[in-house]
């Protein structure tokens, strides 16, 4: 599976906005590139990123061949209640890539 | 370079480079041919500390390596594992995880009668002109660092930052891939990776830098 | 294996721009449509106010391969007022999309950075779509030194 680096905090006093940066692996080839012999190389890009707490959505962002290779995604969430912060990484050619990171709330 | 891509370069968590580290990391603990590099040795962060800032540096057997080639001899030499392929994504990974330990050091080539003909023989070829225009290394690295070439600063070409992400390109890549863009530049047929000119003129390029602390893995334009 | 010839052919070819994709003389009024277009499609013809939303993104890019791009939107990002998405959009890259986010109070603050490509000297426009159904823009001009989507990567 690509690699995935994920950078929070493990640990955030109720309330408290935490940020998140995130890194994933991925060449996100833009589709609009020529091969040395003139033949078009397919798009293949991380096309979602999705962040879920406890289950439950908290951001959720569409990609497109204009984001740079390995995406850099940082973001905030609430820290509402300890437990775990599900990251997915969806793209092209059944691009799949998972992180998990478990908060603890104080 | 611009004060984004330093701020880049310094955040581990917004490096990309990052991402090949890690997944160095996975490949010293994974067990090739008879044992993994974990196996010998232990802990990166300590038992790797200081070793890039040597790198080239001529073997017990007298034959003048460069990191990768040094990874690559362990790996066939010592775990009876395949070499792995110059610029390759492993290697790359792998490369950049032993060199890491060594970040903040200083760059310490030390120079004696085994060394001192390959160094010489670097320094020559920094010195020389070559290819279609004709140019020397040093014509524009020595002489003239600090000027305009079509919008970009030229820099002193000191290679404290390797394997460097390059936004170029969009990936991790090795100082014999950057001085491989070098000779086509000056439209000059570039050397085969791993060649013994190539890891002259790195060890003349460290050399070089002496003193000045690695960096890895920095990201460059 | 190109040989030697064969690649000076195609770099220089590349570099003059009239290798493989040729592009059409009317590209820049065919982009600058595509981007409005784009921007209806996420306002649906809502107007656009100024303000509240910022587009942090140097003026000066030296290399378009990689731009640190932050937007950030004022907002107290409650359930009653919150910002639903963040969206990006160019007028000079081959499509106008970069990057839409969507958001809710769960966010705290409406913030996001992630590094872009873009693919000429530009107005970059960042769009806030706010939870009473409001549109916030804020368009930042960029020089850019080296675009991306150009090189073919053949090194």
């Amino acid at each position: 599976m690509a690699r995935t680096v994920v950078n929070m905090p493990a640990q955030a006093k109720r309330g408290e906005i935490i940020e998140i940066k995130t890194l994933a692996g991925h060449t996100m080839e833009t589709g609009f590139r020529h091969s040395e012999r003139g033949e078009a190389i397919p798009r293949d890009i991380i096309t979602q990123f999705v962040c879920t707490y406890n289950g439950v959505e908290v951001f959720r962002a569409e990609l497109s061949p204009a984001i740079a290779a390995n995406p850099l995604i940082t973001f905030t969430t609430v820290a509402t209640e300890s437990g775990t912060l599900e990251f997915k990484w969806l793209g092209d050619k059944g691009f799949t890539a998972a992180h998990s990171a478990k908060l603890n709330v104080v | 370079m611009s004060r984004e891509t330093r701020a880049m370069q310094d955040d581990d968590a917004t490096n990309p480079g990052m991402l090949w580290v890690l997944e160095g990391e996975s490949l010293w603990n994974r067990k090739d041919g008879e044992r993994s590099c974990a196996d010998c040795h232990r802990d990166a962060a300590s038992s790797m500390k200081g070793v890039a800032t040597r790198y080239p540096s001529v073997d017990a057997t007298g034959r003048l390596l460069n990191l990768e080639q040094r990874i690559n001899a362990c790996r066939v030499e010592r775990q009876k594992a395949p070499a792995l392929a110059f610029e390759g994504r492993e290697l790359l990974a792998l490369t950049a995880y032993v060199t890491r330990p060594s970040r903040g050091l200083p760059i310490e080539i030390k120079v004696d009668e085994k060394v001192r003909p390959h160094l010489e023989a670097g320094r020559t070829a920094f010195h020389r002109r070559q290819g279609q225009l004709n140019l020397s290394c040093a014509q524009c690295h020595d002489e003239r660092s600090g000027i305009k070439l079509a919008g970009n600063t030229i820099p002193q070409a000191h290679p404290t930052g390797y394997p460097i992400y390059r936004l170029e390109w969009q990936g991790v890549g090795s100082l014999q891939r950057r001085l491989r863009n070098c000779y086509i530049g000056v439209r000059a047929e570039p050397y085969a990776y791993g060649s013994p000119e190539f890891v002259e003129l790195e060890l003349y390029l460290m050399w070089r830098a002496r003193g000045m602390k690695l960096e890895t893995p920095a990201v460059r334009p | 294996m190109t040989s030697r010839r064969e690649f000076l052919v195609l770099a220089c070819g590349a570099l003059s721009g009239a290798a493989q994709a040729q592009l059409p003389p009317d590209i820049g009024a065919k982009r600058k449509a595509a981007a409005e277009e784009a921007l209806r499609k996420i306002t649906g013809g809502a107007p656009l106010r100024s303000g509240r939303v910022k587009l942090d993104i140097p003026p000066l890019i030296d290399n378009g391969n990689a731009v640190p791009l932050t937007v950030t939107v004022e907002s107290p990002m409650t359930q009653a007022e919150h910002v639903r998405a963040i969206h990006v959009l160019t007028e000079r890259n081959p499509q106008p999309n970069v990057v839409s986010a969507h958001l809710g109070p769960r966010a705290g603050r409406a913030s996001i950075t992630t590094r872009v490509r873009l693919a000429d000297t530009q107005t970059v426009t960042a769009i806030a779509q706010l939870s009473d159904g409001s549109f916030w823009v804020d368009r930042v001009p960029v020089v850019v030194t080296l675009s991306a989507c150009l090189e073919d990567g053949l090194i």
